[in-house]
């Protein structure tokens, strides 16, 4: 957080079929849906969110992701970022506040892997949902589904690696958590942190442009993991992989795609940083193991199937 | 089983049962085929791209990045979300010429 960007806030999906999409990440995922907008965007949040939304859907006729979004600690240092973004040579696009429901000015760059970033300050701040601010219990009664804990990270695919880590970690204040090189020392998946998390964003290489791999979302322990799969499985929701473990980051985990394509992860655990930490290598020739520590073979829908 | 249709891959020399209402990507799932790769299954991510040869279908929603219109007139259409009508003819393209094409589609970014 050394720029003031502090944590990730919001991604925007867009999907074929809204009606589907919304069943799929309240019912199953377990988010709970705080407004709509007039251009027919649904707002979603996990409940130990305090902001009111961090998923917000997009009805279009190809799915993917729009942008993710990060919080900025404060309107100075969201100054600061926008001129040091300007500085660096990126092209930076003011959307105004409102344009998201509640949610402050947004400063929106392109990253050089073709993925569209923003920064905010302000939003809604709307607190749990439903416990109480005051003497809080444990956890709300009546989630749905997964019961998802947060949002917590994205994957993008796309060229131009070493370019974003400048970006992200030069400009934006990120750190290096974990990477993959392959024999030449090239950098090729790159997991970038903000935090002690062991990500807020990760990027793996790859050719196209702008790719999603997946949006994740927390869970708290490996039983709700199996918990997961056992709902997947009830709804017959079209399942990836898991549940597993990663070597890279080590998290616990089970990948599933939403009604339209977009990869979904629910995991739990997952390794923590301190500032003295220093990056975790995995070499390209144990990228089997590094994705899928148990089975240790690389899955070709897990490194192709993107939308 | 007198309802469903049959489905024949042609390159495989597959056929598999597809009962009404389920995609022909699905049918071939349960019968533990593999003559069509299977991606999201939710007509996003286009891996399951086949052309359909002969018989009539219902199609679900697609990704247009996979599937301009004119891809889904000339019956170049997503396994996962297509609905037999009648018996089916498809043709899974080798998987070489899906990733030019592939490579070939631009995403577009926002709106």
């Amino acid at each position: 957080m050394r720029k003031g960007v502090m944590r990730p806030g919001h991604v925007q999906i867009r999907v074929l079929d809204m009606d589907a999409a919304v069943k799929h990440y309240t019912d199953l995922l377990g988010l709970i849906e705080t407004d709509r907008d007039d251009q027919g965007r649904v707002y979603l949040k996990a409940w130990t969110e305090v902001d009111k939304f961090s998923v917000v859907l997009r009805e279009a006729d190809e799915p993917g992701c729009d942008f993710m979004a990060f919080k900025v600690v404060d309107e100075p240092s969201l100054q600061q970022l926008e001129k040091d973004l300007v500085e660096h040579g990126v092209d930076i696009e003011q959307v105004p506040e409102g344009e998201l429901k509640d949610c402050g000015r947004r400063v929106r760059f392109k990253a050089p892997s073709g993925h569209t970033f923003e920064l905010y300050a302000d939003k809604q701040y709307t607190g749990k949902w439903g416990i109480t601010e005051v003497n809080p219990e444990a956890w709300p009664r009546n989630l749905e589904g997964m019961k998802v804990v947060r949002f917590d990270h994205c994957l993008m695919y796309g060229p131009e690696l070493a370019a974003t880590y400048d970006l992200f970690v030069n400009v934006l204040g990120f750190y290096l958590a974990e990477q993959v090189l392959d024999g030449d020392g090239t950098r090729i998946a790159q997991f970038l942190s903000l935090s002690t998390k062991a990500h807020d964003i990760a990027f793996i290489h790859h050719e196209e442009m702008g790719k999603f791999h997946h949006a994740s979302f927390y869970l708290e322990t490996w039983e709700d993991v199996l918990r997961a799969a056992d709902l997947i499985s009830m709804t017959d929701t079209s399942i990836d992989i898991g549940p597993t473990r990663h070597g890279l980051t080590h998290g616990k985990t089970i990948y599933f795609f939403d009604p339209s394509g977009n990869r979904n992860e629910v995991f739990c655990g997952g390794d923590y940083n301190y500032p003295d930490h220093k990056p975790v290598t995995w070499q390209a020739e144990q990228l089997g193991k590094a994705i899928f520590y148990h089975d240790r073979v690389l899955n070709e829908r897990f490194l192709t199937v993107l939308t | 089983m007198s309802d469903g249709f049959e489905i024949t891959e042609q390159c495989s020399g597959n056929r598999f049962h597809c009962e009404p209402g389920q995609s022909v990507l699905k049918a071939m799932e349960q019968q533990g085929l593999k003559c069509v790769p299977v991606g999201c299954r939710g007509g996003g991510c286009g891996f399951c791209k086949v052309t359909v040869l002969s018989g009539d279908y219902e199609c679900g929603k697609m990704s247009r990045v996979h599937v301009p219109p004119e891809s889904r007139a000339c019956g170049e259409v997503l396994a996962c979300r297509i609905y037999p009508l009648s018996n089916l003819t498809i043709e899974c393209r080798p998987r070489e010429v899906v990733e030019t094409a592939r490579q070939q589609t631009t995403t577009k970014s926002m709106r």
